[in-house]
């Protein structure tokens, strides 16, 4: 009888060592294992086996059963394997064929440094605060300690639209408008077009500055430079480092000018910063006490610090554009530059 | 404001190179915007003697001479000049020599005959006449003393200088003149500073008051003004030191007393004039308003009409001199004068201002009053011009003078605490620094304790209180001495951006999210856009801002409309081969709310889309619209209508609208349009209001429960007029499908073969669900004939 068993199991393995179809699987399935399969027929013997012998007999038939439908399902599962493979060869896709096009847009270079700096802002504390670019020249000139025909009115070539009403030229004209309404402490960001009559490879008559305010009690021109300090290295990089001079801006005093580490050569002096190892980005100062006063805010209390930059400046020196009129001839090729997120 | 080392050195001693001054200036808050080094270049030019001349035996028109050169030894010079002589001293530039202009003189052959450098004249040195007499002839420079030989001829000259371009900011009119720019080298250098000399010896028995009378009519406008009288004016040239002086600020000589003035003007940074007496009639000078169509003829011979807001110097008749910009032609000095009235004033800045600018007409004299002159020094200057006149023995200098005085002269005092100055710079300077440092600058300091007095000089006007003293003492202190410090008595703020801030930043992200890249355009467009863009004369675009002075007509009116910008973009993008593109941007319009314009005008923000390029149609935008309402304006019912924009292609454009009112338009560009702009392409561009959006903003997210039961889908086609929309047919299906329908998608229109004509088949998809129960086909069915029913009882549709 065990001679029986090694002959079906002998013969199963051989059968199914030349398979290669799930049908022909099947087939041998019920050769061996069907109701009326070579195995299942062992079992019309029992009749014929010892009545203490049965239960074992049973057994060993069914053990040959379970081994027996164990290796055809090793082999159906090899089979399965090898169709997958074969169907995955033949979807096999040419890879480094293009992607489907999906092609996401971006901000304007200006609008992403903008956006950088009010970052760098807000998470200080700073609210944002956009002003009318079409202002009054007292909000533009008067309330910010320059009087009509003052000298200082020739540091910027203004655009009229009647005697009291301008384009505004500068975006400090958000400093009083924020003091009149909002007492300390203010930390406000103020960004935004402005205009001036200039025309050339570095003025645009059209341009955007960001004018900041801080008035608090104590505030000295130290917070102001450490202020700035944490600015540029947000904006340019970590080892950035600012500079102060003197200066003279009639709503500030003391007023700066603030120069940072060239971003190229980090102070060695390269053609960026024509030798000097440092670049002018900002005017800044302590808020000229008539200014707040102005606001109605005492200024035996209270001190403030102001800054103002040109969104230009930033974004041509941090991405080394040499011609301010690029940035607003809006070119495609040009605007797509901007896409690294 | 120039200033030339040679004569910064007149008044201090300057023992520092130059790189150091200049970054002690910058430091100081004088940027040297720059430094020219005046004859740098000229090098091996040397004194020489012609020894002897002859005709060059190859040449007509050359002249072979043997030169002395000392100890360069006796060489020979070949040279076309005509105008050299035997024994004459000339400058010669040897071999390897540089010129003025940086060129290099080499040996050479001409016509056969070797020549070992070349004479020079007086421009190949840099120099002219009013530098070194005879430098200006057309030839070579003849020197006329007795140089000696071989010397280099830039040593001898003295031609080499420094000058410094300094840029001296609007608060400091006292540092717009050589004298005030050597004080602040002098407190940065920390020594004294020499003269400048205003003594004089007036001649006996000469009287301004007893020859002229003056009277002053407009005090406000002229709050000082003194006259001064010189007889017996021995006209003529200035001496060579006066006149080298104004050659390196770039003036031309023109007589000696001329050049006082405007020596006085640079040095002092006082304007003067010089009047001819005898042109002053009834020997009066008057300062008055002008009267309303008054003419005056300036010495530059331009006429200009005047009227009561400007102010005139005149004689008892006419106007002799526009006061602070220009002196009247009528009364200028000539080679005949013989008598001359010094005029030293003050006029006030603002009018001097208004006048120049109203007629063109600015002078240096003009700016320097613009930017504020003290009082005080009208009188130094005019001490100056006379020590002048009298060193150079000009003339006979009148003992009195007149001085009408009306406003008072005295020094600021300043009374205040060193913890304030301080508190200023968030340092504390030792107190000896603060005290130094101003008494550097000629303040005069008394402390005690935190208590400080300080008494400004008369020149420094724009001394107003601690924080200007915080400025002068950190300026000479150094601002290195700031120890950077994060607002740290500041109180803690909130900060960040508000809802409508956040709203347009979401708003840009989305849209670059759609592939749209942002554009910026200027804010003010030429006002033949608009017609261009054939907006209605009654229209709100029509209504816009103009500049009064705009740098030209492209950009003289504030815009209404964010369309033609865009628009113009796309053209220049077209032009330079970018075939496609999505662009937006979001920016302001102006809209008065009168014109002329009374008060502010409203700024609205508007978004303008513009997409061109094979793939893009009007669906692109309809589709980005539809997306962008939604994510912003959740609920609002949308329409799109046909637009009647006159900028758009009448049939292939919509007027967006929310809740029955425009916010915006969109389409085809009308053809014509694109025409004009050079645009041979099909683009689609719209404007959405974003004010007027903005009302309708509802981005609250209320959860909604998902069905837990299958929705169960079915597909309707209908044939229907060719005249009636999927917006008609959708509105129907959405009427009167019940509440279960939960979508509906359109696929496929069909006109055609089997399609009766004048109609078309319209296919459909509609989900129902319920969060209910699984849906009957009782129900679905009912649904779907309630449907039809109203398609057809409103539409005329069939069930295909």
């Amino acid at each position: 009888m065990q001679e029986k068993f090694n002959q079906i199991r002998q013969s199963a393995i051989e059968s199914l060592a030349s398979v290669t179809s799930m049908r022909e699987i099947g087939e041998l399935r019920a050769k061996y294992v069907g109701k009326s399969g070579e195995v299942t027929s062992l079992l019309r013997s029992m009749k014929d086996i010892p009545n203490d012998q049965k239960a074992s007999f049973g057994k060993m038939v069914n053990d040959l059963k379970d081994e027996i439908m164990g290796y055809f399902n090793v082999k159906e599962a090899e089979l399965k394997q090898k169709e997958l493979e074969s169907q995955f060869e033949k979807e096999a896709l040419d890879i480094t064929l293009p992607g489907k096009k999906v092609v996401a847009g971006n901000l304007h270079p200006l609008n992403i440094v903008k956006n950088e700096i009010i970052n760098a802002f807000t998470g200080m504390g700073f609210e944002i605060f956009e002003g009318p670019e079409i202002e009054t020249d007292y909000y533009c000139f008067q309330a910010l300690n320059i009087p009509k025909d003052h000298p200082a009115r020739d540091m910027q070539d203004t655009f009229y639209i009647n005697d009291d009403i301008v384009l505004r030229s500068q975006t400090s004209t958000g400093q009083v408008r924020v003091m009149e309404n909002k007492k300390p402490p203010i930390k406000i960001l103020s960004p935004g077009r402005v205009y001036r009559s200039d025309d050339d490879a570095s003025h645009s008559p059209m341009f955007h500055q960001c004018e900041g305010l801080v008035v608090d009690k104590g505030i000295s021109l130290c917070d102001l430079q450490g202020l700035l300090d944490e600015f540029v290295k947000i904006i340019f990089d970590k080892q950035t480092k600012t500079r102060l001079r003197p200066s003279y801006f009639p709503f500030t005093e003391p007023s700066v000018e603030v120069d940072v580490t060239c971003s190229k050569c980090h102070g060695k002096g390269c053609s960026l910063c024509k030798g000097t190892g440092w670049i002018e980005i900002l005017g800044a100062g302590v808020v000229n006490k008539k200014v707040l006063e102005n606001c109605g805010i005492d200024s035996n209390v209270y001190s403030g610090l102001a800054f103002g930059l040109g969104i230009e400046r930033v974004t041509m020196i941090k991405y080394g554009i040499t011609d301010i009129r690029t940035l607003f001839e809006n070119n495609v090729k040009f605007l797509k530059q901007f896409d690294r997120r | 404001m120039k200033a030339p080392l040679s004569w910064l050195k007149e008044f201090v001693d300057i023992d520092i190179t130059v790189e150091e001054l200049e970054k002690k200036l910058f430091s100081c808050g004088l940027e040297v915007e720059e430094t020219i080094y005046y004859g740098k270049n000229i090098d091996k030019i040397v004194v020489a003697r012609i020894l002897k001349t002859e005709k060059h035996p190859n040449a007509d028109k050359l002249t072979v001479c043997q030169i002395d050169a000392g100890k360069y030894g006796n060489l020979q010079i070949i040279t076309a000049a005509t105008n050299i002589f035997e024994g004459a001293l000339v400058p010669v530039a040897l071999d390897g020599a540089t010129l003025f202009n940086g060129e290099r003189i080499y040996n050479g052959q001409l016509r056969g005959l070797p020549s070992y450098g070349m004479f020079c004249s007086g421009e190949e040195l840099g120099i002219t006449d009013d530098f070194y007499p005879g430098a200006s002839v057309y030839g070579i420079l003849i020197l006329n003393e007795d140089y000696p030989l071989g010397a280099e001829v830039k040593d001898v000259l003295g031609i080499e200088d420094v000058i410094f371009d300094i840029n001296v900011t609007a608060n400091r009119p006292d540092c717009q003149s050589i004298l005030g720019l050597a004080r602040e080298v002098a407190a940065v250098l920390n020594k004294p500073i020499k003269g400048p000399s205003l003594e004089y010896v007036a001649t006996k028995g000469v009287s301004t008051k007893a020859t002229i009378k003056v009277s002053d009519k407009a005090p406000d406008l002229c709050p000082r003004y003194m006259a001064h009288y010189i007889k017996n004016l021995k006209i003529g040239e200035s001496p060579l030191w006066m006149k080298k002086r104004l050659f390196r600020m770039g003036l031309r000589s023109i007589s000696n007393i001329v050049d006082v003035t405007n020596y006085v003007l640079l040095e002092i940074g006082q304007p003067m004039h010089a009047f001819d007496l005898n042109d002053l009639e009834g020997n009066e000078i008057v300062i008055r308003r002008a009267e309303n169509g008054e003419k005056i003829i300036t010495l530059d011979e331009k006429e200009f009409a005047l009227s009561e807001n400007n102010l005139v110097i005149c004689d008892s008749v006419k106007p002799v001199a526009l006061a602070g910009v220009m002196g009247g032609l009528n009364s200028e000095i000539k080679s005949t004068t013989k008598d001359v009235v010094f005029e030293c004033a003050k006029f006030a800045r603002d009018n001097v201002r208004k006048t120049a600018r109203l007629l063109g007409q600015r002078t240096d004299a003009s700016s320097r009053y613009e930017k504020g002159i003290d009082a005080n020094s009208a009188e130094v200057g005019l001490k100056r011009a006379l020590h002048l006149v009298d060193e150079l023995k000009m003339g006979e200098i009148a003992e009195d003078n007149y001085d009408l005085l009306f406003e008072k002269i005295e020094n600021k005092v300043i009374s205040t605490k060193i913890s304030k100055i301080n508190a200023v710079l968030g340092i504390t300077v030792p107190t000896d620094v603060i005290v130094n440092s101003l008494e550097k600058l000629n303040f005069e300091v008394k402390v005690s304790g935190d208590d400080i007095v300080v008494k400004a000089p008369l020149y420094r006007d724009d001394i107003e209180d601690y924080p200007d003293l915080a400025e002068e003492v950190i300026r000479e202190y150094g601002y290195e001495h700031i120890e950077p410090t994060l607002l740290k008595t500041s109180s803690i703020t909130a900060g960040g951006l508000n809802k409508e801030q956040t709203d347009i930043a979401n708003l840009k992200t989305l849209l670059t999210g759609y592939g749209f890249n942002e554009i910026l355009t200027y804010s003010f467009v030429s006002e033949k856009e608009y017609d261009i863009f054939g907006f209605d004369k009654n229209s709100d675009e029509y209504r816009f801002i103009k500049i009064l002075n705009p740098i030209g007509e492209d950009l003289s009116v504030m815009r209404t409309s964010l369309l033609p910008s865009i628009c113009r973009i796309i053209a220049s993008n077209l032009k330079r081969k970018n075939m496609e593109g999505r662009l937006f941007e979001f920016a302001k319009i102006y809209q008065p709310k009168s014109l002329p314009l009374t008060e502010l005008p409203i700024e609205n923000e508007v978004l303008s889309l513009g997409v061109f390029g094979e793939n893009e149609d009007f669906f692109t935008l309809k589709g980005v619209i539809e997306d962008l309402i939604s994510n912003f304006a959740y609920g609002a019912e949308v329409k799109f209508v046909r637009s009647n924009k006159s900028c758009m292609h009448p049939t292939r454009s919509a007027d967006v609208v929310i809740n029955g009112k425009v916010v915006g338009y969109f389409g085809e560009l009308l053809p014509q349009i694109a025409d004009k702009l050079d645009i041979d392409k099909k683009i689609y561009v719209g404007e959405i209001k974003y004010y007027l959006l903005k009302e309708f903003f509802n981005n609250k997210i209320v959860f909604k429960p998902i069905s837990k039961f299958p929705p169960v889908e079915r597909d309707l086609a209908i044939t229907v007029g060719d005249n009636i929309s999927w917006g008609d047919i959708y509105s129907v299906i959405k009427e009167s499908a019940g509440d279960k329908l939960d979508s509906v998608k359109l696929f496929d229109i069909y006109k055609g073969d089997q399609i009766e004509k004048g109609k078309k088949s319209v296919a459909f998809n509609l989900t129902f669900v319920s969060l209910e129960a699984t849906l009957t086909v009782e129900e679905i069915d009912q649904a779907i004939n309630n449907i039809l029913e109203c398609l057809k009882s409103k539409l005329g549709a069939e069930l295909r």
